[in-house]
């Protein structure tokens, strides 16, 4: 979609990487044309913010499900599409195919699948998928056992310059684990595996990454050791990036108590401990991305006992408003939010998006920081429910969202 | 048929209000006083199991179906009598493990069997909380008899209840205080999870006993004090359950081999000598001999109450589908009430 007429968005707070400040965003032909101390021109679709906070687009950087209703709603114009479809993203028409899944309201990122079928054995024409539309490659939901595969991916990528995205469980600890070994797990008799299964995995994907120069970004670090290694990592000078799902902070493994499959996770919830860790790592800067994870699950996928249940939650609604409950709290301040939900994955993914400066693409939200609402899984936008933050309040929601400086989603309707 | 004697009046709350629940998914669910009412309940039935007629109306006209969806020998056969010598119609429905192995299936087979109007189910699955999931969906009392590795309720309540038998005989009246060790695979243990939370509730402090690799992580807190040594475990127990090894387990994923296993952690005459003079030995079966429990130790005459488990186990399973089902039969005192009430 064009933009038909320049977009000027006045009394709003802009949130910019230096920090929230009054004033007024202008867009034109679909990119931002000045911001800050300027009046809008004749023409302009002038629209008053009302002193909400004006925000870039969130980028969601690793997402199951291409889900436009449930993105629009929670204020996400781009998403990093994880390869777990069925079939696969394995192959390049496949993405070239999801690179277009997203039009004309919503920018859809597909990362190219790192292995044939993920399945850890082959590469995957990875240059192909990436002239295709890939912005990144993904392991998917598994990690690769194969330590000579992972290692050859490294050197491939960062030839291409590509970022490595990587779920770290090493697969001989995690097994058929559904839990995070510990007292929860063994009162409910769940199949666990101790936490240390992350550290492993990031332990040796650092290494890789370390000795073969490629850009690592594990896509969720839960644990309080595999924070520290990260963090020891990037001390170093590794180029390693991390991230989380408002999951892993929000919540800890009671979630599990009576045996609920929407939290149902993987990594699977851990204890609190390492929920204060994931805060601190997110108020410290370990941390780099917060994303939602989002993979609606159906009652056939979830209406099961717990450990036949699938993995996974629909976060894409909840994202903006369980991070906000991090600028609340002291964690950390608007703009970091922003950097977490915006700027760094779309650094990651290489768009040109994710933050406000002249010239950027116009994919903005208007935002009321404080708006309450109630999470009712029965009622969200996304095809299915499965949220673990059921009937939680909570604050922040989405009043307006453009892409390319046009007008996206319908206004929220509850 | 004997005069059915209910326990001491005073002792418990009046009419339903001893056991306000509608299903039995668990020890973790119930009060103290609500496992020593189901333990007094079941005394009646002792005594009528040991008449020449074992047999009563008390449920004539109820249909109970055992749904079981995991291999079972004794379970079932223990609950089929049960439901038999109180009157009830009995129906086994053997779900092959590979046919309902999707969740979609269990929720339709559940749906399916309350269509039928069952008066109880009673169920066994592999998969932890599975009987919970089920229990949501249908208007019966639902009994867990055993769920993956969560609970299995009425094994701990025969056990209570076959202990306190012994204990009673030489003159011991509480639990408090008792020193029970429970040894073998504590990870994959419903029945050790079960026990740990029954015999705490009545007073017992209870060690658990397992190789690192067959102990489940945060098991202390649970209340309970680990040994990987089965000797220093054993001293000063005044009672030792043992848990049977799954045969599939013995092969080198969690331990070495069967001889190995006994090397350590079989019960043999010599070990239980480390226990209190007396010390009464417990397995809740099948055992496997000459692994974890010698035979020498499993038929020690005034020692051993394996047995005495089976035998408790008929009169426990009649005591639990009596009192589930009085709300539904109508009996004084236990009004039904709505969803929205039971515990």
């Amino acid at each position: 979609m064009k933009q038909p007429r320049p977009l000027a968005i006045v009394g709003g707070r802009l949130v910019t990487p230096d920090g929230v400040r009054p004033g007024t965003l202008r867009c034109e032909d679909g990119r931002i044309a000045a911001l800050g101390d300027v009046a809008p021109q004749d023409g302009d679709d002038v629209v008053d913010a009302g002193g909400a906070l004006v925000a870039p687009g969130l980028v969601d950087c690793g997402v199951f499900a291409i889900d436009k209703a449930a993105f629009h709603f929670g204020g996400i114009t781009r998403a990093a599409l994880m390869p777990d479809q069925s079939p696969p993203l394995d192959h390049p028409a496949r993405v070239r195919f999801a690179a277009q899944s997203g039009k004309p309201d919503m920018w859809v990122h597909p990362l190219a699948a790192a292995t044939v079928a993920l399945e850890g054995g082959h590469l995957a024409e990875i240059a192909l998928m990436c002239d295709a539309g890939a912005k990144g490659i993904a392991t998917g939901r598994t990690w690769i056992a194969d330590s000579g595969i992972m290692l050859r991916l490294l050197q491939y990528a960062a030839m291409l310059d590509l970022v490595v995205v990587s779920h770290a469980e090493d697969s001989g600890l995690a097994g058929s684990a559904v839990a995070t070994a510990g007292e929860m797990a063994t009162r409910l008799g769940l199949p666990s595996a101790p936490a240390e299964a992350e550290a492993l995995a990031i332990a040796r994907d650092v290494a890789l990454a370390e000795m073969t120069g490629a850009r690592l970004h594990v896509r969720q670090v839960t644990t309080r050791a595999g924070l520290n290694l990260v963090r020891a990592a990037k001390q170093r000078g590794v180029s390693v990036t991390a991230g989380v799902t408002p999951a892993h902070f929000m919540l800890s493994d009671l979630a599990l108590a009576e045996f609920r499959t929407f939290s149902r996770l993987s990594p699977p919830l851990r204890s609190e401990s390492d929920r204060q860790a994931v805060i601190e790592g997110i108020g410290d800067g370990t941390i780099d991305v917060i994303a939602s994870g989002h993979d609606p699950r159906w009652p056939e996928d979830k209406r099961l006992p717990f450990a036949d249940a699938e993995p996974g939650m629909a976060g894409a609604e909840t994202l903006l408003a369980m991070t906000l409950t991090l600028v609340r709290d002291g964690v950390i301040d608007t703009a970091r939010a922003f950097d977490l939900l915006a700027r760094n994955p779309a650094r990651l993914l290489g768009v040109d998006a994710g933050e406000f400066r002249e010239g950027a693409e116009a994919d903005l939200a208007l935002i009321d920081p404080e708006r309450p609402w109630v999470i009712d899984s029965a009622k969200m936008d996304t095809s299915a429910g499965n949220t673990p933050f059921d009937r939680q309040p909570t604050q922040g929601r989405v009043l307006a969202l453009w892409k390319g400086g046009v007008q996206v989603g319908t206004k929220p309707r509850r | 048929m004997p005069p059915i004697q209910p326990p001491a009046a005073g002792r418990y709350p009046a009419g339903g209000l001893a056991f306000p629940h509608r299903d039995l998914l668990g020890i973790g669910q119930l009060q103290t006083h609500e496992i020593l009412y189901l333990l007094d309940e079941a005394e009646q039935w002792v005594r009528l199991n040991r008449m020449p007629s074992k047999h009563t109306d008390v449920l004539s006209g109820l249909t109970i179906i055992n749904a079981f969806f995991e291999n079972s020998t004794r379970t079932l056969l223990s609950f089929e009598i049960a439901g038999k010598r109180l009157g009830a119609d009995v129906v086994n429905m053997h779900a092959a493990q590979s046919s309902v192995k999707k969740g979609e299936t269990l929720i339709d087979t559940a749906m399916t069997l309350n269509a039928m109007r069952a008066d109880a189910i009673v169920i066994r699955h592999s998969s932890s909380g599975a009987v919970a999931l089920i229990a949501g969906r249908v208007d019966c009392p639902v009994l867990n008899a055993g769920d993956g590795q969560h609970e299995h309720p009425t094994q701990a309540l025969l056990d209570a209840l076959a202990l306190r038998h012994k204990l009673r005989e030489g003159g011991r009246e509480e639990f408090n205080g008792l020193r029970v060790t429970i040894c073998g695979d504590i990870l994959h243990s419903r029945v050790a999870r079960s026990n740990i939370l029954s015999l705490q509730a009545l007073g017992a402090v209870v060690r658990v006993c397992a190789p690192p690799a067959l102990m489940p992580m945060g098991i202390e807190a649970m209340g309970v004090e680990p040994f990987h040594s089965f000797d220093a475990a054993l001293d000063g127990a005044e009672v030792v359950m043992m848990l049977r090894l799954q045969n599939e387990r013995m092969q080198g994923q969690f331990v070495p081999s069967p001889r190995e296993f006994r090397h350590l952690y079989g019960l043999t005459p010599q070990r239980l000598a480390l226990a209190e003079p007396d010390a009464i030995v417990m397995h809740p079966g099948p055992m496997n001999r000459g692994v974890e429990i010698d035979s020498e130790v499993a038929d020690l005459a005034g020692r051993s109450i394996i047995t005495d488990q089976v035998e408790m186990g008929v009169a426990i399973r009649m005591a639990c589908l009596d009192v589930l089902t009085r709300r539904a039969r109508g009996v004084p005192g236990w009004a039904p009430v709505n969803r929205a009430q039971w515990v």
